[in-house]
């Protein structure tokens, strides 16, 4: 295990590491925000100065040491100040996911007690007052942007920049009880509290100290060779780990920029104007970036189609091997640089991508025909597996040891162990410390030792040392007739079809397995113009017969490719629906990170399932739907079920030969 | 609420000032059509002021001739305490009356910060020459305009589109970018025709806080036309009622739902 001790005395902290930004980097720039139009930005220097005046007007509003303050935004400069002025002050961040309903939020507001809200906008504070009456521990509500605010009653409620302006003004009376409190924070103290979003039950709250997010940060930035010079995009939720580590973990260890896109529509535009140098993802992203490359392809005159597809498929030969510095032929790597002048490098710009050194994508299974286009292009892509409890890393893929369909080996200072049941341990300084309130689930997660169960099961490569996941360790069950189940595999494999977006398979227990299927409406969508189909609601495109037909041809290809695997050749798919709606987060169906809830889809989804099993040819559903804003509704619809053609697994062909 | 000659508060505590615009004995004639029979209101700074009425009822007219779009053939219109002469449109427009258009009228090849540029003409004073060159003057100019119309981009939120030609866009932004345009004009008086016609609930909401917004953060005073009765029962502070070229009603909401000649003509007569 690396050392854990801090690594001099003063470095022990965040607000630590800015002082020492501002030393070492001061005139660079910190922090970028595209707003009206145009990048403003802030140096090491500037952003200190920001965010000491937010700390000391905390310090006028009256807070204390060990204070909770939540945090629910988008990605904005002012937003992570808040997190560190908070710190600074002694009190703990918490930041929330901002597209979650009143519901959720009063939860986790409760629940932390928090007694300061920061919120983004208008639209946040609606939600924070509306759930005031049962949290009575927030005392004052901050807000970013102004818009809207004027007539809400101000006696407990402040602009973020009035709240700077009274920290400057004050600052003779607070500097000194600041250096007292930012002095204070040691290796120990709590660096920010993030909840898991919790694909069962309530969500828990997960406390990370400064040594998890330090430690972490450090051996992280050093295995990719992070520099203070490199450039981030800030536009995953802040309430993910994921940001807090790259955003704020990395980036002050480091010292590199972080921007933050005009809104969320403007990402694609941002990415592409700044050309990050470190780029995070999840595959879904990725997907949806190939998934528009290719729609737009589609519609190219004919000499750039043709151009585009022959490079394409040079790349997919030789592109991967010449990013892993693997032995390529001449004429190869001349074809490889006049497809990159007249092909890649144009794309890569369009993307955003030119300046990429590294990048990750994480989360959930990538499909290796989107892995291997991106670095067929020549940009660094690789996978690692992490999660909210191990500050993020716990295996991450080495430069030129990439693969689509391994997590790669150990990050440094992480030990991985895989349990008797084939479940996945680690143990790292990034471990978390506990989770808040709640010592059972503490206990039943992270042993004496310091191993944490990640509830992923997986096995090590012999030949490589790579981690592979197969599935959630609850979700792999057995069939029926005792062969495994693991709906994981079987629906990866599904989704890497561009206009397959979700797919559920279920099977546990039963002699067969189904699926629920959810369409990719843009990729559909354009189908469906192409071929002159009308539709007038996603309903009845995915109702369409002849989408049913091309999703069945897809069954029936993952069927085949399924029986080739002797473990899991039980989970072919025999019959399958197309759902009427696309699953949803605000119906519960997903978790906010989009993962699939499986209990609640199967409660909420019992007829289907049950007609699935029962062989009946149509079935009528009624569907309980949550608008944006919190009204419930619900639609109608008569779903056909389809059988798809299995193959009899090869094992077993082959013993009856 | 007959005693507003100081102007008043309404219900929502907002500052209602004293008479931006007056319609005095109001009649506009096409040959022997009488669009317009005698009208007379007023439009008070700072509120929203409602002009409904079934189809026909002349309520477009109405708002062509505050517009100075139509002269009117008998009556004065009176603006910031001064009786209108003859004007042309470009003219209105620079008194600080914008509006928008049922069907929407934007420049359909140009992008949506080109159109919302167009707004801010009006205010543009260098010459057509140091305009081609981009030069000295114009580009100061430009740059000035420019961070105003960014100012409005922010407001409606439609920074993702600020570069996409307005012609490809859909119809509820479309409408949001007309009423961008109308805004950078920094209107004493904004008109809007028929802001939601043809939109889905959700656009509507999104068009009704764009409104109310636009009202409370700039001050601007509106005076729109509206068939959503709901649309307009919750968005207006004074509703003035016309039918078949008379106006038949004026006051709050809730005076004018009160109001039987309203309901006879709006809502049909009941025979009971």
């Amino acid at each position: 295990m690396v050392s854990e001790t801090a690594p001099t005395g003063e470095l022990c902290s965040i607000p630590a590491l800015l002082a020492r930004n501002a030393r070492l980097y001061g005139a660079s720039p910190a922090y970028r925000e595209k707003e009206f139009g145009i990048w403003q930005s802030w140096t090491w220097i500037e952003a200190a100065e920001e965010i000491r005046a937010m700390a000391e007007g905390f310090l006028a509003l009256g807070m204390e040491r060990g204070d909770y303050v939540a945090i629910i935004g988008r990605n904005r400069p002012a937003h992570y100040w808040a997190m560190v002025a908070a710190q600074m002050c002694g009190a703990i961040p918490v930041p929330l996911y901002q597209d979650a309903v009143a519901e959720e939020m009063a939860y986790v507001l409760e629940h932390c007690g928090a007694r300061f809200v920061v919120c983004g906008d208008q639209e946040q504070v609606d939600k924070v007052i509306e759930v005031q009456d049962r949290v009575h521990s927030i005392e004052h509500v901050m807000y970013n942007d102004k818009r809207g605010m004027r007539k809400y009653d101000h006696s407990h409620l402040h602009w973020l920049h009035d709240v700077q302006a009274e920290g400057r003004a004050g600052h003779s009376r607070f500097d000194g009880e600041l250096d007292k409190r930012i002095a204070e924070l040691d290796y120990d103290s709590t660096c920010v509290m993030l909840y898991t979003s919790g694909t069962t039950g309530k969500p828990k709250g997960v406390v990370l100290s400064n040594r998890n997010i330090i430690e972490t940060s450090k051996n992280s930035a050093e295995f990719d060779h992070l520099k203070h010079t490199d450039e981030v995009l800030a536009y995953l939720p802040m309430a993910w780990v994921g940001d807090f580590i790259f955003s704020i973990g990395q980036a002050m260890w480091a010292g590199f920029c972080v921007n933050c896109p005009e809104s969320p529509d403007t990402m694609m535009t941002d990415l592409r104007e700044i050309g990050p140098t470190y780029y995070f993802a999840p595959p879904r992203i990725f997907e949806t970036m190939l998934t528009n490359v290719m729609i737009r392809m589609e519609d190219a005159g004919p000499l750039k189609k043709r151009m585009f597809d022959r490079y394409m498929k040079l790349a997919q030969k030789v592109g991967p091997a010449i990013l892993d510095g693997k032995p390529v032929s001449g004429m190869d790597k001349l074809r490889y640089a006049l497809g990159n002048l007249f092909v890649f490098g144009p794309l890569k710009n369009t993307l955003g991508l030119s300046r990429v050194r590294v990048a990750y994508t994480a989360g959930e299974a990538i499909g290796p025909e989107i892995f291997d286009f991106y670095r067929g292009l020549g940009i660094n892509l690789k996978q690692l597996y992490g999660q909210t409890e191990a500050s993020v890393f716990i295996t991450q893929q080495p430069d030129h040891e990439v693969r689509s369909d391994t997590v790669g080996v150990p990050s440094p200072g992480v030990e991985v162990k895989i349990g008797d049941n084939g479940e996945v341990y680690y143990r790292s300084p990034g471990t978390f410390v506990e989770y808040y309130k709640n010592a059972d689930s503490t206990a039943s997660t992270k042993d004496a030792e310091g191993w944490v169960a990640t509830g992923d099961a997986g096995f090590f490569e012999p030949d490589t040392g790579h981690l592979r996941i197969i599935d959630r360790a609850k979700d792999v069950g057995k069939m029926a007739d005792g062969s495994l189940f693991a709906p994981k595999y079987v629906e990866n494999k599904l989704k890497f079809y561009p206009d397959i977006l979700e797919v559920v398979v279920f099977g546990n227990g039963r002699d067969m397995c189904t699926a629920f299927i959810n369409i990719d409406l843009t990729a559909v969508g354009n189908w469906a113009e192409r071929n002159n189909i009308a539709y007038a609601s996603y309903q009845e495109l995915a109702g369409h017969p002849r989408v049913l037909d091309t999703i069945q041809a897809h069954v029936e290809e993952v069927n085949r490719s399924v029986a080739e695997d002797e473990m899991l050749s039980g989970c072919q798919i025999h019959r399958f629906l197309v759902l009427h709606k696309e699953l949803d987060a605000d119906d519960g169906e997903l978790t906010r990170t989009r993962k699939v809830r499986r209990k609640i889809i199967e409660e909420k989804y019992d007829d289907l399932i049950t007609a699935l099993y029962d062989g009946s040819a149509k079935v009528s559903t009624e569907t309980e739907v949550t608008y944006e804003d919190g009204r419930k509704g619900s639609i109608k619809a008569t779903l056909e079920l389809r059988d798809a053609a299995v193959q009899e697994p090869r094992h077993r062909r082959m013993a009856a030969e | 609420m007959n005693d507003m000659t100081q102007g008043y508060t309404t219900a929502d505590g907002r500052k209602i000032g004293g008479t931006l615009m007056e319609m005095k004995n109001i009649t506009l004639r096409f040959g022997g059509v009488v669009a317009i029979k005698d009208i007379s209101f007023d439009i008070r700074e700072g509120e929203i002021r409602a002009i409904i009425g079934p189809n026909g009822a002349g309520k477009s007219s109405m708002l062509n001739v505050i517009s100075g779009f139509y002269i009117p053939t008998e009556g004065e219109v009176w603006f910031r305490g001064q009786r209108r002469p003859q004007m042309k449109p470009f003219q209105v427009a620079q008194q600080g009356i914008a509006r928008t258009f049922q069907n929407i009228a934007l420049f359909k090849g140009m992008s949506t910060l080109d159109n919302m540029m167009t707004g801010r003409m009006t205010m543009m004073k260098s010459g057509m020459a140091s305009q081609a060159l981009w030069w000295g003057k114009a580009q100061r100019e430009e740059d000035e305009n420019r961070e105003k119309v960014e100012k409005i981009i922010d407001f409606l939120e439609i920074q993702a589109i600020r570069k996409t030609p307005v012609g490809r866009l859909p119809y509820g932004l479309q409408k949001r970018v007309e009423l961008g345009r109308a805004l950078a004009a920094e209107p004493k008086l904004l008109l809007l025709d028929e802001p939601m016609a043809g939109m889905n609930v959700e656009e509507k909401e999104d068009m009704s806080r764009f409104i109310l917004d636009v009202n409370d953060e700039f001050g601007t005073t509106i005076a729109l036309i509206e068939h959503d009765m709901g649309v307009v029962m919750d968005l207006s502070d004074r509703v003035v009622v016309m039918d078949y070229g008379k106006k038949i009603g004026d006051g709050t909401p809730d005076e004018v739902r009160n109001n039987q000649d309203v309901i006879d003509a709006y809502l049909g007569v009941s025979h009971d």
